[in-house]
């Protein structure tokens, strides 16, 4: 009679110890990504720094108050709205006094001379304004930033900005259509 | 033939499961590598604001976060809106402590890629928001992100 081999160690709860672990897993596991809109502040200013005179026909004031209401170059004005005004203030009309001035600009890739606006967007916003209102003013902003790049981007590559792929055109692109917004420093206006 | 007669005759043979484990634990590792444990717990009120426009934030090992919003638990700590810091409420005064230390924590080479997002309740008002901003700046934390969900655009 052959001698039998050790038994085997039965594994048939191996399954159920994986399970209990994998239910473990899932159960703790999140997977939302974080999303949000990215900007970059500018850097700390010095006190003796001079302040840069700016004509008044080139600047976009954006002003939005305790009340969450906004005012764009002295009118009220709705959010929704804001995504066209700011489209066609960056637009370019060198021959129209409304309009912002404009300016030769080299862009070294393409290795050619644009003409593009001196127009900058300023964003003013009382202690009172609340976070949610700021973010939609933000978001509108950067969805008429993001539609002229698209539509520059379709123009020269035939497809949008996002599909991009080459970073030297998406660098093009930004020198292209550049994110002029300034934030002013943060003055107490009115009571909240 | 003869032998898949008798074997027909005992009936249907039991399904193999010996390789079920297997299986069960190639879906374990797959959740064990993905998951992110919450490091902090978040006190204070998230009901994040929507956008269209929003970025995703990549590299996670480069993010610090900070919180803002009205205390959870208002009858300890009140309504006002609050910061938090890792696990505790701070003070503006605090963050460039806040934004040393994280950057301590980083590699030297990757210190400039920090990008600190803030989670900031829709409800909160700016004027905290702005304080916090400030004090950013000055300590040279100058990439930002602001907190959003995303909002599925209805395109014109």
């Amino acid at each position: 009679m052959a001698k039998r081999a050790a038994p085997e160690i039965n594994a048939g709860s191996m399954a159920d110890i994986a399970f209990l672990l994998l239910i473990f897993f899932l159960v703790t596991t999140t997977m939302d990504v974080d999303t949000g809109i990215t900007r970059k502040l500018p850097p700390p200013v010095e006190d003796n720094q001079e302040d840069i005179d700016v004509k008044d026909r080139n600047v976009l004031k954006i002003l939005v108050n305790s009340r969450d209401d906004l005012m764009v170059n002295g009118k009220r004005m709705d959010v929704r709205m804001l995504k066209d005004k700011a489209k066609d203030f960056m637009s370019i009309h060198p021959n129209d006094d409304t309009y912002p001035e404009t300016k030769d600009k080299f862009i070294e890739e393409l290795d050619k001379t644009v003409v593009a606006s001196k127009g900058v967007i300023s964003l003013k916003n009382d202690r009172g304004t609340s976070y949610e209102m700021y973010i939609a003013v933000q978001n509108e902003l950067a969805r008429a930033f993001n539609e002229m790049k698209d539509e520059k981007s379709v123009d020269m590559y035939g497809i949008k900005y996002s599909q991009l792929v080459d970073p030297v055109k998406i660098k093009i692109i930004n020198k292209l259509v550049p994110v002029p917004i300034s934030e002013a420093e943060p003055e107490d206006i009115g009571l909240n | 033939m003869s032998r898949f007669k008798t074997k027909k005759g005992k009936g249907s043979a039991a399904i193999n499961t010996s390789s079920l484990p297997d299986i069960i634990f190639m879906l374990l590792f797959f959740f064990m590598v993905t998951t992110v444990m919450r490091e902090v717990t978040v006190i204070v009120k998230q009901k994040m604001p929507e956008a269209t426009e929003v970025q995703k934030l990549e590299k996670k090992s480069l993010v610090s976060f900070i919180y803002i919003g009205e205390p959870k638990d208002s009858k300890l700590y009140g309504t006002s809106a609050r910061i938090q810091l890792n696990d505790s409420f701070h003070n503006v005064s605090d963050i460039p402590e806040f934004v040393a230390k994280e950057r301590q924590d980083r590699d030297e080479a990757d210190r400039k890629f920090i990008t600190t997002s803030l989670k900031v309740d829709g409800a909160t008002k700016m004027g905290i928001v702005t304080d916090v901003k400030q004090e950013l700046r000055k300590s040279g934390a100058l990439k930002i992100n602001y907190s959003t969900r995303k909002k599925v655009a209805k395109r014109q």
